[in-house]
């Protein structure tokens, strides 16, 4: 295999990586916009989706199974907003924060006793694990493609969803300025728990499609979130868009670190990215200064 | 009667800033409420659409309590308020502002030609961001969107606020324009003069309290509201 080869080898699969990664900011990006609440379970919805797939596809055909996953876990993440989120608005941001990471630690000790501590993974959706496609010389398993195509419409489908119908229109109304919302006569209390529908079923279809190749487990979570929550910080919090450049960055400079670090090594490109940006950029590559950033906890 | 406030009271925390207003608007009247700073206008104004809730006291609109609904059920009211400050949404179109405006409005589409026409400056600026307006194109936009809303009543808190004498000058023109559009405006403001000149009624409000109701014609001539309007001190200064 040629250089060449080797380094559209590490690209792929960084952005194999990254648009799961990406996933899962602009599920960051859409909860903090409308609650203003950074929410550190959002990797727990990735892992969920796989792990209810997994289990559903014993015996429902594979698009039933994974449909059905991305269900339960959208309305699973409403339920929490609901239960925890709304009750508690009156209290501080950073005790909702801290909450989410309670949820967080709650549901993988909840999949921890439901799944054991196996890792699983869905079949792949086309093909298998030998089958592979060459891609500009390169081995690509489809589905890689499946990957990149259900982020691509992932991606397609929020932005039509946020620019062009109203209620995605009135759910960006309501981060830019909520007051102004409420008195358009916009529920935002509705608002927010179909936010955490929304990042919740999005980041459960990630984690169905991911699964044949990353596997799932139920400690993948928390690795996620601080991998998508680097992505959503190097994009600029609150503008999911950005977040998928994010995404794509963490993942190919995670992918070409093994090339000059040791493989052990990869999880720490996206921490120092992370701290890279907060001391550097603290309102990322795509943000204004004026505009929102982590600064404000 | 449109709307009528009794004995209400509200604050923030255990400050309390509204200290048992009454007053009432019908249909049809453009009514003004004045005073300075920190008299309570904005506070009262937060109480009537619902953005806080009232200590004591009751808010009729139509004969309805609505002192116990949230704060989106107001429009349902067809009560809209135009913020101070505008408060207009910076990052999205001048077009999707207006939308929003109408989100529960089922002709909202057909209602954005209308404020367009009623705004032909806005019309120009259809495509650009809100937070790129001109304070006195926000305040259009900010009057625009709560039209959109096919309101019976608007409340407006200080539309002349920040804006240059010219500007200020057309907004009060465009609130007098409302009239044939049927609708009732309830105008909080500092600028007496400017108020008195276009509403039918007005109010007269200080340190959380109403010292003085009357025609608008009337007021305009007396002392009280010259010091209402140059705050407390005015009296032992100039009189």
């Amino acid at each position: 295999m040629g250089q060449s080869d080797l380094i559209l080898q590490y690209f792929l699969s960084g952005i194999t990586k990254g648009s799961i990664y990406a996933v899962v900011a602009i599920g960051f990006n859409l909860i903090y916009s409308a609650t203003g609440i950074l929410n550190f379970a959002q990797g727990e919805f990735v892992m969920l989706g796989g792990m209810v797939a997994v289990s559903l596809a014993f015996f429902l055909p594979l698009p039933v199974a994974v449909a059905a996953a991305v269900v339960f876990v959208a309305l699973l993440g409403g339920l929490l907003e609901l239960v925890f989120f709304r009750r508690l608005r009156r209290h501080s941001i950073l005790h909702l924060v801290i909450i989410t990471i309670g949820l967080s630690i709650i549901i993988q000790e909840a999949a921890l006793h439901v799944w054991d501590e196996k890792v699983r993974s869905l079949p792949y959706f086309t093909g298998n694990e030998i089958s592979s496609m060459h891609l500009f010389g390169a081995a690509v398993s489809p589905q890689v493609l499946w990957v990149l195509g259900t982020v691509a419409v992932i991606v397609v489908f929020l932005h039509v969803f946020l620019k062009y119908t109203m209620r995605g229109r009135a759910m960006r109304a309501c981060s830019s300025n909520p007051d102004a919302a409420l008195l358009a006569g916009i529920n935002i209390a509705n608002m927010r728990t179909l936010s955490f529908v929304l990042s919740a079923g999005l980041g459960a279809m990630a984690g169905c499609v991911i699964s044949p190749i990353t596997l799932t487990h139920y400690e993948m979570g928390s690795g996620l979130a601080i991998k998508g929550f680097s992505a959503a910080i190097l994009g600029g919090l609150g503008n999911p868009m950005a977040a998928v450049l994010g995404g794509l960055l963490v993942g190919v400079l995670e992918a070409f670190s093994v090339s000059v670090l040791p493989a052990a090594y990869t999880d720490v490109t996206a921490f120092a990215i992370l701290l890279l940006v907060l001391f550097v950029r603290p309102h990322g590559l795509l943000g204004t200064p004026a505009g929102e950033s982590v600064r404000e906890f | 009667m449109l709307l009528q406030v009794k004995n209400l009271r509200c604050g923030y925390g255990s400050l309390e800033v509204v200290h048992g207003i009454s007053l009432h608007v019908c249909p049809g009247e453009i009514v003004g409420l004045l005073g300075g700073n920190g008299a309570g206008k904005t506070t009262l104004l937060k109480a009537l659409v619902g953005l806080l809730r009232p200590w004591r006291g009751e808010i009729l609109v139509n004969g309805r309590p609505v002192h116990n609904q949230p704060a989106w059920r107001c429009v349902s009211n067809a009560v809209a308020l135009v913020p101070e400050g505008r408060q207009i949404f910076a990052d999205m179109t001048v077009r999707e502002n207006l939308l929003i405006g109408g989100y529960h409005n089922a002709y909202r589409r057909m209602d954005v030609e209308m404020v367009l026409e009623r705004f032909p400056r806005l019309a120009e600026r259809i495509h650009q961001l809100g937070g790129t307006l001109s304070g006195g194109e926000q305040q259009m936009l900010a009057l625009g969107r709560a039209l959109m809303a096919r309101p019976k009543m608007l409340l407006l808190d200080e539309p002349s606020m920040g804006l240059a004498p010219m500007m200020a000058k057309e907004v009060f023109a465009e609130i007098v324009k409302l009239k044939d559009l049927g609708v009732t405006v309830f105008l909080v403001e500092q600028n007496a003069a400017a108020t008195l000149a276009i509403a039918d009624r007005a109010y007269v409000m200080e340190t959380g309290e109403i010292i003085l109701e009357g025609e608008a014609a009337e007021l305009m001539h007396n002392a009280a509201v010259k010091r209402a309007y140059l705050g407390k001190g005015y009296k032992e200064i100039w009189e």
